[in-house]
């Protein structure tokens, strides 16, 4: 048996733009055991619902975080519609789903960029974060923002996407994909940059299932499981495929996410082909009484957003789980055994948004 | 010689929704590419000219903050970058948070915005980047005043 | 997708997750709410889409059991309620022993002593 050393690792740390902090346990380069410690962004935001309203409490929701912005803004809106009895119009359902495909692949490709620049492949970061630009583009131009886009609202949306705007989205959409095809040939098909990724992280799908795992992580171990098909938004209409892989282990998972871009891309697609014309906000009357639990399917995974409310202006609780905070135990399953330096890579593979998980 | 030929960067997220975070980086990659002015990313606090720190300040990330910023080369600035880091923003009210960045080490730039745009970021930077200049040409004054 | 919420008493938890656990199905989330009479904790689970919930009161006073050892990533949500609500949980594979979240405030969303 070698010698046992403890080597911290972050809270700041070059591969990570958020900190968080782990012990390593090693002996010699292997790690024996990693112990994780949160709370570095805890903020305490749920605690906010004493101090904001529930219409306020949107934009709150957006900014628990920065880039699934988007989704949780939606998982709250859509709890207090259920609790509030408020039936969404069409167009807005449509919109809300066209805007958050657009928020997956954006994260999407953040994540792949953020991956190669994990294994040292600085052009290939750069590469796809000047992709990612482009979706931004086309954020920036349906509701003025770039990351955060305040467009939700209980009851609909803030303001409509005119039909002549989204149409020359499918010619954007087109660039994005060809640019893509290049990314992702690399990813999946570069030596240096397979030899990082497989076989790293071996996950069963036993195991994923037995740790309570979602999205992605999950996915790429087999389990073909996918929040959207729970049919909340336009996704009951829409025709597409849960994109799953048995390898487990990281390479599957970029290749799970890979290819959920390109499924995004046609989601897209059909929702703007099929967008109804109406109304894009519904009444709302009162104040909400009772409680729900929406299960929405983020770019990380499943997030559930509980909302119990007694009739009153403010709300009584408001609980986000979010994807990350599933998948810590398993990343902590991943770490043991594994080598010093193939940490930041699996760390990254869970794509962790440490800001999500603590609130 | 002119420090603020080749100012390095470093990049701390104190408590901030990760809004920002990504803009930072965003602003270091080809469309908006800081690195045209000669800053270059680093994760090293002792390689750092530049502090950009993102997020209010709470309770675990205090001792964090004045950890990096005391081991980071005299002369160095701090940008503050969104509305978080500047006075809290939006999670000001809540338990955790004590408040912009400033309740913890001195700020040069305020960099206002929810998220902060990479324009306004890059311009927040340049502005750091003459500040940091006129800090560098009194520490030679004192230098020669002193012998 | 199916619903299904159980209202149960605080002490029958570990032989209610039991037979969940045996139904085969996975842990969703734990969550805690303060109400007025005490604490309500809501373990969610599901199997495929379909989600099962069990929920009982608790007055705080007395520890949890921890289900870290039927559903094993429960640690994480326990610890979290117990620095967050100041609920105290016993038997949890990992404690940190308040050392998840180090707020400023102790145990922030504790119910207020009236």
């Amino acid at each position: 048996m070698g010698v046992r050393s403890v080597v911290p690792f972050g809270p700041q740390h070059p591969v990570l733009p958020e900190p968080v902090h782990l012990d390593l346990v090693l002996e010699d380069e292997k790690v024996v055991d990693a112990i994780p410690s949160i709370g570095f962004i805890h903020r305490g935001l749920e605690k906010l619902v004493d101090k904001k309203d529930f219409q306020e409490m949107v934009y709150v929701a957006e900014r628990i975080c920065g880039i699934c912005s988007f989704g949780h803004g939606f998982g709250y809106c859509d709890a207090v519609e259920h609790i509030m009895n408020i039936e969404t119009s069409e167009r807005t359902q449509y919109l809300r789903t066209i805007l958050f495909e657009l928020s997956r692949m954006h994260s999407h490709i953040l994540w792949l960029g953020l991956l190669a620049d994990a294994f040292g492949f600085e052009s290939l970061f750069m590469d796809s974060w000047r992709v990612r630009e482009k979706i931004l583009d086309m954020l920036e131009c349906a509701t003025g923002g770039r990351v955060i886009f305040s467009i939700l609202k209980v009851g609909g949306l803030r303001r409509d996407i005119p039909n002549d705007m989204l149409k020359s989205f499918l010619k954007t959409l087109e660039d994005v994909e060809k640019d893509l095809e290049v990314i992702i040939r690399t990813f999946l098909n570069d030596y240096a940059v397979k030899s990082r990724l497989c076989g790293v992280g071996v996950l069963s799908s036993e195991e994923v299932e037995e740790l309570g795992c979602c999205g992605p992580f999950l996915r790429a171990s087999g389990v073909r499981r996918d929040s959207r098909k729970l049919g909340y938004a336009a996704y009951d209409d829409i025709d597409f495929e849960i994109i799953t892989h048995t390898d487990g282990d990281t390479y599957a998972r970029t290749y799970v996410r890979a290819m959920e871009i390109l499924q995004s891309a046609k989601i897209i697609r059909q929702a703007i082909e099929m967008l109804p014309d109406g109304p894009i906000e519904m009444p709302v009357k009162g104040f909400p009484d009772g409680e729900y639990m929406t299960r929405i399917e983020q770019p990380r995974g499943e997030a559930c957003y509980y909302i119990k409310a007694n009739g009153k202006k403010f709300l009584q609780r408001m609980r986000v789980r979010t994807p990350t905070f599933a998948n810590i135990p398993a990343l902590t399953r991943t770490l043991r055994g594994c080598e010093l330096a193939d940490v930041p890579i699996l760390i990254l593979a869970i794509d962790p948004c440490i800001s999500c998980t603590e609130r | 010689m002119q420090i603020s030929k080749s100012p390095w960067l470093l990049h701390y997220d104190a408590s901030s929704c990760n809004g920002c975070d990504i803009e930072v980086l965003a602003s270091t990659t080809p469309r908006f590419d800081v690195e045209r002015f000669g800053i270059i990313n680093t994760g090293n606090p002792k390689h750092a000219d530049i502090l950009v720190v993102t997020g209010g300040v709470n309770n675990q990330t205090r001792m964090v903050l004045k950890q990096l910023y005391s081991q980071m080369p005299d002369p160095k600035v701090v940008v503050a970058a969104g509305i978080c880091a500047c006075d809290g923003g939006i999670f000001k009210e809540c338990y955790n948070i004590s408040g912009g960045i400033d309740t913890v080490i001195p700020v040069d730039v305020y960099v206002p915005g929810c998220a902060v745009r990479p324009e306004a970021l890059i311009d927040g930077i340049v502005k750091a980047i003459a500040i940091l200049d006129e800090k560098r040409s009194k520490q030679l004054i004192m230098k020669q005043k002193t012998g | 997708m199916e619903r299904e919420l159980r209202e149960i008493e605080e002490d029958t938890l570990l032989n209610e997750t039991q037979k969940v656990h045996s139904e085969g199905y996975r842990l969703i989330q734990i969550c805690a709410t303060t109400v007025d009479s005490g604490y309500e904790i809501l373990y969610t689970f599901g199997k495929g889409y379909d989600e099962l919930s069990i929920r009982f009161l608790t007055k705080g006073e007395k520890p949890v059991q921890s289900i870290s050892r039927i559903f094993p990533p429960a640690w994480l949500y326990e610890n979290e309620i117990h620095d967050l609500f100041g609920i105290e949980v016993e038997n949890m594979t990992l404690d940190f022993r308040g050392g998840l979240y180090r707020t400023s405030v102790k145990a922030p969303f504790a119910r207020k002593e009236a």
